[in-house]
């Protein structure tokens, strides 16, 4: 098999998709307004490149701000848990009680709190990176090997030494599934918040563009961020295989 | 037993070097007995050992009495063996040395310079645990690494001896994934050697191991931990006699140990040496009993 073929798939996949909607298009005679096919969308992509452009990095901004300080808080969280008894008794039932209330409900009062521009969207992300990142991370602290953590205590290891050389790494595997689905959510986070209040980013432009019917404008920033989704999640995996060489794999992801 | 030499290890290439140190390294003896222990009548070339002693040692699992009133004597410089069926405690009195296992009153736990134990034991388990994301000569130098202790240019060079002396010279930068059983368990042995700690307690090391290659392994260990104080834990009659010098069956429920067995000759005796045959028969009795 040549290294190309999963890029051969992924197109036959893309094209047999774009021929569905156009399908669809011409069995429908939606209007233009009310579905666009793919190659209004592709000339509304190109005609407004420069907008789509400008909006897309806002949301961009936000999303990997997003991820760096939900990572930072998250990981902080579940070494915290992990490390001290009276952190985890107190927090925990926090942690999980804080996830019944759903994080979209929460966007209104972020923007009313921090104000229309990108400080509430990457509040907005952080919230919901925060939670996969901790809970993957923690239950990677506490499945640690005990024969290892025996070896440690037999060694003379202090729990922070011990936490940082065995626990930390062994946790790897967990902390990138758990940011796997961070990087899938990330932009939902970014997106609603600028649904609810916001003068630039992609979840403006498609509010902005659905309200004047520009319907394959609005098609447009959907692909754009769906395309940004996908990079994202590409570049998180390929960092995750990279820090987890050492783990074999018995299941080929591709397989 | 004929001569064993199909692994790509270098049986030949370990120096039989019977004082327990390691040779062409600067050895760094650091047993607290040999400033404050009585003064010994051994060759200023082997390091004075620790003997160790465990007594009116007690224990309850689960509400079963597992065992009572036991002692061990682990005699300074000498292998011990500790045979016995599964589930007799043999593994839980080797972590209560080994400060695993919370001892229950009245067990006491007696060194011959009448310091405590905790830090000056060097442990090696049925798994090897090795660290997957780490070099093998990282592996080594784990103790250092867990201490925060700065590794020394001196320290690596010893590690590194320490893996040519157990046959795995020019692995050093390999992951431990990309060894056999055989050698992981080599990578093991050489970081218990590398704690250069009074006692050595193993807890089945060999176990999981295939037959030839374990007594390829029982030879390299027997050679490498001469002259230390080791008590070993393991089900299998012929190992302890191969490497053992003293050997104690634990039995019974309440288990107790029974007396010394002590085989002839220098470890790492012949697999098919014909006294070693009948004492294994002797051992497979006791055990039984």
């Amino acid at each position: 098999m040549n290294a190309l073929a999963p890029l051969g798939r992924a197109l036959v996949t893309l094209a047999a998709l774009l021929g569905a909607w156009q399908t669809v298009v011409w069995a429908t005679a939606a209007p233009r307004y009310l579905l666009p096919g793919p190659l209004a969308v592709a000339e509304a992509m190109q005609r407004q490149a420069s907008t789509l452009a400008s909006h897309g990095l806002t949301t961009l901004s936000e999303i990997l701000l997003g991820l760096i300080g939900g990572v930072l808080l998250g990981g902080v969280s579940a070494l915290s848990l992990a490390r001290f008894r009276t952190a985890r008794r107190w927090l925990m039932p926090v942690l999980v009680v804080s996830q019944a209330i759903p994080v979209f409900a929460l966007a209104p009062l972020l923007v009313l709190w921090l104000g229309y521009g990108m400080l509430s969207k990457v509040a907005m992300a952080i919230l919901i990176i925060y939670f996969p990142v901790t809970t993957a991370l923690f239950d990677g602290l506490r499945r640690t090997e005990p024969g290892w953590l025996d070896l440690a205590r037999t060694m003379g290891a202090t729990p922070a030494a011990t936490l940082w050389v065995i626990r930390l790494p062994a946790a790897q595997p967990a902390f990138w599934s758990g940011l796997r689905v961070a990087a899938a959510v990330a932009p939902i986070g970014a997106v609603i918040g600028e649904w609810v209040g916001s003068s630039s980013g992609l979840g403006y432009l498609m509010l902005h563009a659905n309200a004047r019917m520009q319907i394959d404008l609005l098609f447009a920033a959907v692909l754009v961020l769906g395309l940004f989704a996908v990079a994202l999640y590409a570049a998180v995996d390929a960092l995750a295989r990279r820090a987890t060489a050492w783990q074999v794999e018995t299941q080929p992801s591709d397989d | 037993m004929s001569q064993i030499d199909l692994d790509q290890t270098h049986q030949d290439q370990i120096e039989r070097d019977h004082t327990g140190r390691f040779t062409g390294v600067p050895s760094v003896s650091s047993s607290p007995s040999s400033a404050n222990g009585p003064p010994q009548a051994r060759p200023a070339a082997v390091p004075p050992g620790l003997a160790v002693a465990i007594a009116s040692a007690r224990l309850t699992y689960g509400g079963t009495c597992l065992f009572s009133d036991l002692s061990l004597t682990l005699e300074a410089g000498l292998t011990t063996c500790l045979l016995g069926p599964s589930g007799v405690g043999k593994t839980t009195l080797l972590r209560v040395l080994a400060g695993l296992a919370e001892p229950e009153a009245p067990t006491r736990v007696e060194t011959s310079d009448g310091l405590p134990l905790a830090g000056r034991v060097a442990y090696m388990a049925q798994q090897d645990l090795l660290l997957p994301w780490l070099s093998v000569l990282d592996n080594v130098l784990l103790g250092d690494r867990l201490r925060r202790t700065r590794i020394t240019p001196e320290q690596a060079a010893r590690a590194a001896a320490l893996l040519e002396r157990v046959g795995l010279a020019g692995r050093e930068a390999d992951r431990p994934a990309t060894l056999s059983g055989g050698q992981r368990q080599r990578v093991a042995l050489a970081r218990t050697l590398m704690e250069d700690k009074p006692l050595v307690l193993m807890d089945e090391p060999f176990s999981a191991l295939d037959a030839l290659t374990r007594l390829r392994l029982q030879d390299t260990a027997a050679e490498t931990l001469a002259g230390r104080t080791v008590l070993m834990v393991t089900h299998d009659p012929l190992e302890a006699l191969r490497i053992g010098d003293r050997l104690h069956v634990m039995t019974g429920r309440p288990a107790s140990v029974g007396p010394a067995l002590t085989p002839p000759g220098r470890a790492p005796r012949r697999a098919d040496d014909a006294n070693l045959l009948a004492l294994q028969a002797e051992l497979l009795r006791r055990l039984d009993a």
